[in-house]
């Protein structure tokens, strides 16, 4: 065998559009572009002149998966730049909110989007036919997720109820009480979920990687902390456009997103994962451990698990806020517009989702600034695939496709975010 | 019953967030009923096979804003029995539609570092201004019950039963408080579509318009009101540049209150 073009030119299982393109010559891998072609939408350009009060339910349009994120990263860089603080009950339930979000969409990637890979079935729908209990068991999972948003959030998909400074209206003590025992039931399903992806037949695949990740002092993390990784970086998050760059690449419309002098990084559930796990609750940990993980984890296939033990602490986080939630007496903390320029970063199931903003009299946003997880994994995707391909060059086309696809999806790629905060030329018509 | 007897389900995505047609997977507690009632043979979030249409029933999510887009929903017409288009993005240009209010060299002073290497138009426009649709689902996004409604209705040769009253129905039938009452202005219940069941005005805030204009509303009127009520012009203006900007009754009643 001489040449050989991998190509994929819809990526399925992934949110949002895109395509692959691996070249092969004489067992080397000579070109890997993972192309996102998603049309841009422009939110950076349009949040200009609009008021900073709109920015979360606007930005939450930039992802259905994943609005939660949105919706947290833009009101903390509010409150950052208006030099206001959430604390106390309103802070438990905007995690309980993430707690969530993390549920729905870890368990939709988990069983859905990425297990099929491992199983050799085309989705989820055809491993129900053979897996009937398990796809039942992460549908129901999977619900306790979306309704924790539904009831503090007001809907699943683009919730209503958050605001800058809180919420508008709080949930009342009973109100989220109905989701104890179905909880109870989430953490004992997810460690199951634990234990059944550790089973999953694993590529022999690991790299070193530089993981960027929130930290906080005793939590871990959703909402605040530094940012860390795992060679040296320890930084405030107004420092963020000091250390990281986008880079704007012909074959993609999103930015890649490198560190400077450092290039490629990781983020998401395995870069948290790596740099937290001694913030896991024990019940957590020890399901990692079950399931054959160490207290670090260098192979993104086995992300997969690591979804699920998230998946395990959200679900414990979550009853833990709910049992000692007590409504406070007002759903925000009021705000005390001005001048200024506020950052956010907190960690979207799919890695830190950074948002800065610049604010000018009554309130108008004049600036925006959003880089969402997948642009910043984009160039760590490539190098996997330049790296995962050559061993495997003797697999069938067929195969080997699969194969690559299933290294893409290890990342839980939301195209749709990736693209969204370009800002671009406009050709005439 | 042999699998190719099922109907064919096909879900297609143009410019959007993927908020509408992830509602198919949200459905925890009908998804596998549904899968066992149809083919789902086209649905690229869901699943990498892909049977060969024509397809008897296609869910179109998304606006077009590019050149290939412009094509692409020509095919997939051709290739479907029944079009039916999801969402705020896809029955009205979505949030992506603000470009239409921006001339172009506006937006050519925010220039991205490589501007040619991307290919986009002008407009965000709907599903509608480029081929024939037999039916529009709205919001933003939809709400999962009128999906599944849409979805059995078209299933069943039957038209689907979704409501064009406004949300102020909807509040009065779960016995909420006005918002315009409670809450004060603004609200856009009055001149919008229900399908949420008055969501917003339950959680004490203003609707600010998901579902788009219901029937004939009057915008006018409303915003005569409130610029009474002391509401300066840009708010106006912002109120009516949401996620169904590009429909026809919020463009006209934003563009008169644009200096
Ligand atoms: S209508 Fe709203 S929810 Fe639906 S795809 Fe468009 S932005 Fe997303």
């Amino acid at each position: 065998m001489k040449n050989k073009t991998l190509k994929v030119d819809y990526l399925a299982r992934v949110e949002g559009e895109g395509a692959l393109l691996v070249k092969i010559k004489d067992k080397t891998v000579t070109e890997v572009k993972f192309r996102i072609f998603e049309p841009p939408r422009f939110f950076e350009a349009f949040l200009r002149g609009r008021d900073y009060s709109e920015a979360p339910d606007i930005t939450a349009r930039i992802c259905g998966i994943c609005p939660v994120a949105y919706q947290m990263s833009s009101v903390h860089a509010m409150e950052n730049a208006f030099g206001i603080k959430v604390d106390g009950q309103l802070r438990a339930l905007r995690r309980l909110l993430y707690c969530g979000e993390w549920i729905e969409s870890h368990v939709l990637h988990v069983y859905m989007l990425h297990a099929p890979d491992f199983l050799g079935y085309e989705d989820v729908i055809r491993m129900a036919k053979d897996h009937g209990d398990a796809v039942k068991r992460a549908l129901k999972l999977k619900k306790v997720g979306n309704d924790i948003v539904n009831i503090v959030g007001g809907r699943e998909i683009h919730p209503i109820n958050v605001r800058v400074g809180g919420f508008y209206k709080l949930p009342t003590k009973q109100e989220l009480q109905v989701l104890v025992e179905r909880l109870q039931w989430a953490i004992d399903a997810s460690i199951e979920t634990v234990k059944l992806m550790g089973t999953l037949p694993f590529p022999d695949f690991e790299r070193e990687y530089e993981y960027v990740a929130l930290r906080h002092d005793h939590e871990y993390p959703f909402n605040e902390g530094r940012l860390v990784s795992n060679k040296g970086l320890d930084i405030a998050i107004q420092d963020y456009e000091n250390n990281f760059v986008e880079e704007h690449v012909e074959h993609s419309n999103a930015l890649h997103s490198v560190m400077k002098q450092r290039g490629a990084y990781f983020v998401g559930p395995l870069a948290r994962y790596n740099l937290n796990f001694d913030r896991l609750t024990p019940i957590a940990q020890q399901a990692a451990r079950e399931a054959g993980l160490g207290s670090t984890c260098n192979n993104p296939f086995k992300s997969i698990i690591v979804r699920s033990v998230e998946t395990v602490y959200a679900c414990e986080e979550a009853l833990r806020i709910i049992q000692e939630y007590e409504k406070p007496d007002q759903p925000a903390v009021k705000i005390e517009q001005r001048p200024g320029v506020g950052y956010g970063c907190t960690e979207a199931p799919r890695g830190i989702l950074y948002h800065r903003y610049r604010i000018g009299e009554n309130g108008v946003i004049l600036d925006a600034k959003i880089v969402p997880p997948t642009s910043q994994n984009q160039k760590t995707i490539e190098e996997d695939l330049r790296q995962f391909v050559p061993p495997r060059i003797d697999l069938s086309q067929e195969q080997l496709t699969w194969q690559c696809e299933q290294a893409i999806r290890n990342y839980d790629p939301c195209i749709s975010c990736a693209t969204h905060f370009l800002k671009l030329d406009i050709q005439r018509e | 019953m042999p699998q190719n007897k099922k109907p064919k389900l096909a879900v297609w995505k143009f410019s959007s967030c993927d908020g509408c047609q992830l509602t198919l997977l949200d459905c925890e507690d009908e998804l596998l009923a549904v899968a066992e009632r149809v083919e789902i043979a086209n649905f690229p979030e869901a699943s990498r096979a892909v049977v060969k249409g024509p397809y008897d029933l296609s869910l179109v999510e998304g606006s077009i804003t590019t050149p290939h887009d412009a094509e692409r929903i020509h095919q997939v017409r051709r290739s479907s029995k029944f079009l039916v288009s999801i969402g705020a993005c896809a029955t009205a240009g979505g949030i992506q539609a603000l470009r239409n209010f921006k001339n172009v060299k506006e937006f050519t002073s925010i220039v991205y570092a490589n501007p040619q290497y991307i290919e986009t138009l002008n407009k965000s426009t709907p599903i509608a201004d480029h081929v024939f649709v037999d039916f529009e689902l709205r919001g933003c996004p939809i709400n999962k019950y009128q999906l599944v409604e849409v979805i059995s209705a078209f299933l069943h040769g039957r038209k689907p039963n979704t409501p064009s009253y406004s949300v102020c129905v909807e509040c009065k039938r779960r016995g909420t408080v006005c918002g315009l009452v409670a809450v004060g202005p603004p609200c856009l219940g009055p001149v919008t579509q229900a399908g949420c069941n008055a969501l917003c005005p339950s959680y004490h805030r203003g609707c600010f318009g998901c579902y788009g204009p219901k029937e004939t509303p009057n915008t006018a009127s409303l915003t005569a009101h409130w610029s009474e009520l002391g509401m300066k012009e840009i708010e106006l203006l912002r109120l009516f540049r949401g996620f169904n900007a590009n429909a026809e009754a919020f463009r006209k009643e934003s563009e008169a209150h644009e200096k």
